[in-house]
Formats: structure tokens, sequence, C-alpha cells
């Protein structure tokens, strides 16, 4: 992977005028009116108590909104089922995802073809793969996953309704997760493996190591960047939560699959209440803001070593 | 090379292991399918089986029953406009501000770059809310303009354009530079046609993520004028009679694009995918 101190240095164009200015205007317009702005617009208004529609005046409430977001006990849930998500669906899906790339990564007749099958669930938007697993995990000995689950457990677990029993609601949301994921995680890796030269392989053979010293000594450090970049990707993402559950559970049963955009978007829409949506919006980014930051940290120590 | 007997049994593993992760991988997407074409009642009574999975007598009525009971072709169209134009804008604009970034010299050059590339880190969750707010005061909610023009302009896609401009070999357009040729005409002329592969990578990235956009549109859109497929489809989810055979019809619809394109640009789908994994 290049770094900052590799990159050739390029010529710059010496031009004079202000079509320089103009080619980026746009983007910059844009970015600043729709990105930029809102955002300085929910730091401010996470400050205030402005609901929509209220005939009350707007008031400065300082950190009272984020006192009292913190404290209500459907937001602690979310920002636990945030937690427990991220916890699950990491490891499992970066380990299902390096699995799966080390198996494509082989050389064999017809390998791009299940390069492609294996890809495909990534172009599928959320959505739509929601509202199939709805119909995967109906209930009921009838419905697909506990016929799975029976013919894999002869017959002693289930049948369940995933959907709507609070402590299978969120693990069934974890499955689908995973399953719609880890395609993306997939191609990453898969092209990081690709990147690594045949040489270094061939180095650790002459030095006698097997299959897993190869893996151990080669891949993994190799790949190291890249499965620190797709684990902190689906973290980010796992934060993000949100289209699965609006869809299979509404937070549901009892909050069990609430999360922190659920409860975002309940705020402005069941309650009008922009202040605290926005609150919870930024606390949302400094999550984001620290998962970043412990990324940027565990990439640097790499470097160093090297 | 001949292959020994301990080689035949690797090989026949990892197919093995290959085939059966593709079916698991692909069995909701067969299920689908074959759920789209059988009658209705069937769905759900052969979910437990592997009768999910095939059709059996073939029937197009869920799809023609789709456009009866929901404005299918609408939300289709609305998809189709606003993706579209966001791509479409998105690839000029976040280009043209790419190339200014990595080749020209202006002043403010690397402080509105750091600008920029500061507002990577902001998923769109973090602003949705006042989004939401600032797009209601304009008066905007329930129009495409609403679900366009935010998107527009993206930082990932200016990292991305600069990126691939500053690895293009600069001989090329110093020659047309002293030629006479201007910026713009350099960049039409010279930089695109040379920068093809970066240019089918953000389109097609934004098309995906446009594509299934959800939270947005279903914060901005309440009727179904402007409604896109995504928000459509779970709202057909949950329109009573419950009909599987109907919404598995209505998805295969919703995601043929996608699939189209996917078959044809999939090389540039995997670059594209791969190209935002490699940054950091």
């Amino acid at each position: 992977m290049k770094t900052r101190g590799q990159m050739p240095r390029f010529r710059q164009i010496q031009t004079e005028g202000i079509a320089e200015w103009c080619m980026a205007l746009p983007a910059l317009l844009g970015l600043l009116l729709f990105i930029a702005l809102p955002f300085l617009f929910a730091v401010v208004l996470s400050f205030t108590s402005l609901k929509m529609g209220s005939p009350l005046p707007t008031r400065f409430v300082g950190a009272e909104q984020y006192h009292r977001v913190l404290t209500a006990p459907s937001f602690q849930r979310a920002l636990l089922n945030n937690a427990l998500f991220a916890l699950a669906v990491v490891p499992l899906q970066t380990a299902s995802a390096l699995g799966l790339a080390l198996l494509l990564n082989i050389r064999l007749r017809g390998i791009a073809v299940f390069r492609t099958l294996f890809f495909m669930p990534v172009v599928f938007p959320m959505s739509l793969v929601a509202v199939i697993w709805t119909l995967i995990y109906a209930p009921g000995p009838g419905g697909m996953m506990n016929s799975l689950m029976a013919l894999v457990s002869g017959g002693n677990l289930g049948p369940w309704d995933y959907l709507h029993t609070k402590v299978l609601a969120l693990p069934a949301i974890i499955v689908m997760s995973v399953w719609q994921g880890v395609g993306f995680q997939m191609v990453v890796l898969l092209g990081g493996l690709q990147s690594i030269p045949a040489v270094l392989y061939e180095a650790a053979v002459i030095d006698r190591a097997g299959k897993w010293g190869c893996f151990c000594h080669v891949t993994l450090p190799r790949l190291r960047n890249h499965l620190i970049f797709t684990a902190l990707v689906t973290t980010i993402l796992a934060f993000r939560l949100f289209d699965q559950v609006r869809i299979m559970t509404r937070g549901g049963p009892d909050n069990a699959t609430t999360t922190v955009m659920f409860e975002a978007v309940r705020a402005v829409f069941e309650r009008q209440q922009v202040g605290a949506a926005s609150a919870m919006t930024v606390i949302f980014f400094l999550i984001v803001l620290g998962i970043t930051r412990l990324q940027r940290m565990l990439v640097r120590e790499e470097r160093e070593i090297s | 090379m001949k292959i020994t007997g301990k080689q035949a049994a690797v090989r026949g593993a990892q197919y093995l292991a290959l085939i059966l992760g593709a079916l698991l991988y692909t069995a909701p997407i067969l299920c689908m399918v074959a759920g789209s074409l059988k009658p209705d009642e069937r769905v759900l009574a052969e979910a437990g089986s592997w009768r999910a999975f095939v059709p059996g007598t073939i029937s197009f009525d869920n799809y023609a029953d789709v456009f009866n009971r929901v404005a299918f072709g609408r939300f289709m169209l609305n998809s189709l406009i606003i993706t579209g134009t966001v791509v479409a804008s998105g690839l000029i604009v976040n280009s043209l501000a790419g190339y200014a970034f990595a080749r020209l010299k202006w002043r403010g050059r690397g402080l509105l770059f750091g600008f920029v590339l500061s507002l990577m880190i902001l998923p769109f969750e973090a602003i949705a809310v006042p989004l939401f707010y600032q797009i209601t005061l304009l008066g905007w909610r329930d129009t495409y303009i609403a679900q366009i023009l935010p998107f527009v302009a993206n930082a990932f896609s200016v990292y991305l354009f600069h990126t691939a401009f500053i690895g293009l070999p600069p001989e090329l357009e110093e020659s047309a530079y002293v030629d006479g040729a201007g910026v713009f005409r350099t960049f039409a002329e010279i930089v695109v046609p040379n920068a093809r592969p970066v240019f089918a990578s953000v389109a097609i990235l934004t098309f995906l993520m446009h594509w299934g956009i959800f939270l947005w549109p279903l914060m901005v859109t309440s009727g179904e004028r402007v409604r896109p497929l995504a928000v459509a489809i779970a709202a057909f989810h949950t329109l009573p009679p419950l009909k599987w055979g109907d919404i598995m019809a209505f998805g295969v619809m919703m995601v043929s694009p996608v699939l189209i394109l996917f078959i044809i640009f999939q090389k540039a789908f995997v670059r594209g995918i791969a190209s935002t994994g490699t940054r950091g």
C-alpha cells in the first residue's frame, strides 16, 4: 500500500486565472451546503430544545439534551445493542471473509464463476435483503430457518419465532447482516491476497515453512492493514445499523433490537424532537470518530515496526 | 504436470467447499427467484424443504399482480431518475474537483483539500437529522431535488479521482497545454479518456450506494410520487394481504437493473468495491 512519504512527486501544471477555482467550486459548494453545514447544524441544534411544529419557543438548553438522551433507558439499550452487534459481527464477518478469500484465491478451473456467486449478494439493496430474510425467519415448523435448525439438530431445536422473541431477534439480525456484508470484506481481502508477491511464499518455503507457517508469517502480516480497514468499516457499519431493524423488527420486541439511528429517527418522527435527535447523532459521530482514531493508531504502529 | 492422488483429493475437497459455500450463500437469492415464479400460497408452504429453491411450474402471475397492486413502474422510474442523476452529475462535479486538486496550482488548494478529506469520516447518518430539518425549511420534502442535490458532491469520489489523476503521466497534458488547449479542454480531451477505469469505478460505487439508499428517502418522502424502490418494497412488504410471491417478484424486478449492470461490468464492480478498501 502506498504511504504518503513514498508517493512520487508529481509535476504541477502552472496556470493563471479562475478556471481552476471554477472546477472545484461545484463540489466544494455541495460539500459545504449539504455535509459541513448540516453537521454544524447538528452540533448547534443538540444544545437546543427544538421541536418541530411546537408552539413553544426554542431555547438554548446547554448539555441538558445530552443528559436527557444518555439517561433514557431506550437510548442506553440502543447503545448496548449497537455494541453487541459490533462485537458479534466484526469477528464473525472478518473471519468468514478471510476464509472465503483464501478459498477463492486458489487456482482452480471455474473459480471465476464461484467468485461471481460469492460476490453477488453485495449488490443487493439492504431493504430487499431484509424483506427476503423476514421470510427465511418465518415462524412455525415450516419456516426455512426453523426447518434448517431442525435438520441440523435432529429436531431438538426450535421452532422459534426469531424476530418476535426477545433473545433471538438481535442474533437473527446479526446472522443476516453477516450474510449481506461478508462479500464486501471478501473482495477487499482477496485484493490484498493477490497483491502479496509470490517471492515471499517461495522464500518462506525455502525456510521450511509449512502451510500454516506461510499463513502466519507471510499472509497475516501482509494483510494486516486490509484486516484493520475491513474490521473498522464493519464496526462503523454496525453503529450505522438502521435499515434491517426498521424493516424486520422496528426496534422490538421490547427494545431488544433498537439502535442509535433507530432512536434518532424515532425521536424526529414520533415526537418531533429535532434537538434530542441531533444530540443522538452527535453521540453517534463521536463513536465513529473514536473508532477511526483507533485505526489510525493501529496502522501507524505497524508502519513504525516495518 | 501429473496429478497425484493426494493432489486430486485436495482439489476435490476444495471444490466441495466451494460448492457448499456457494449453495449456502446464494440460497436466499435462489429462494427469491423461485418464489417469484410459483403460486403465492406455495412460497410459504414450501419454505422448509428443497422445493423452496425450485419454482416447479412457472407462472408470471405474481409479476402481473405487483403492477396491479402498486405503482411499480412509478417507483422504478423514480429510482432510475434519482440514481441516474446522482451518478451522472456526481461524475462531472467530483472529477473536476479531483483534477483541480491533483494537478492545478491555486491559492487555498491545500487547505480546501484538507477540508474535503476531513469530510470523509462523516457518515451520512451523522447529518441525517439536521439535513432533514434543513430540507423541511427549504420546503423540499417529497421532491426529487431533496433526494439528488445533497448527494452530488461526494468527498470520497473527489478523493478517488484525485488519486487516479495523480497517477497519470503528466506529459500528455503538458503537450496539450503547449498546443494551446485550456484547462477544461485538456481535461475533457486528454484526462477523461485516459482515466476511464476510475470513472467506471466511481459510477458503479455511486450507483450501488444510491440504488439501495433507504434511510434518507424514508425520511423525506411521504407519498408514492417520488418514492424510490428501496422504500417502496418495505411498504409493499407490509401491505395487506401478505403475498410472498408478489413480494419476491417485486424483489427480482428491483434488483434486476443492478444485476444486469453487474454481469456486464463485473470487473469494474469488483475494482470499485476494492478501491474503498485500499485507502488508509
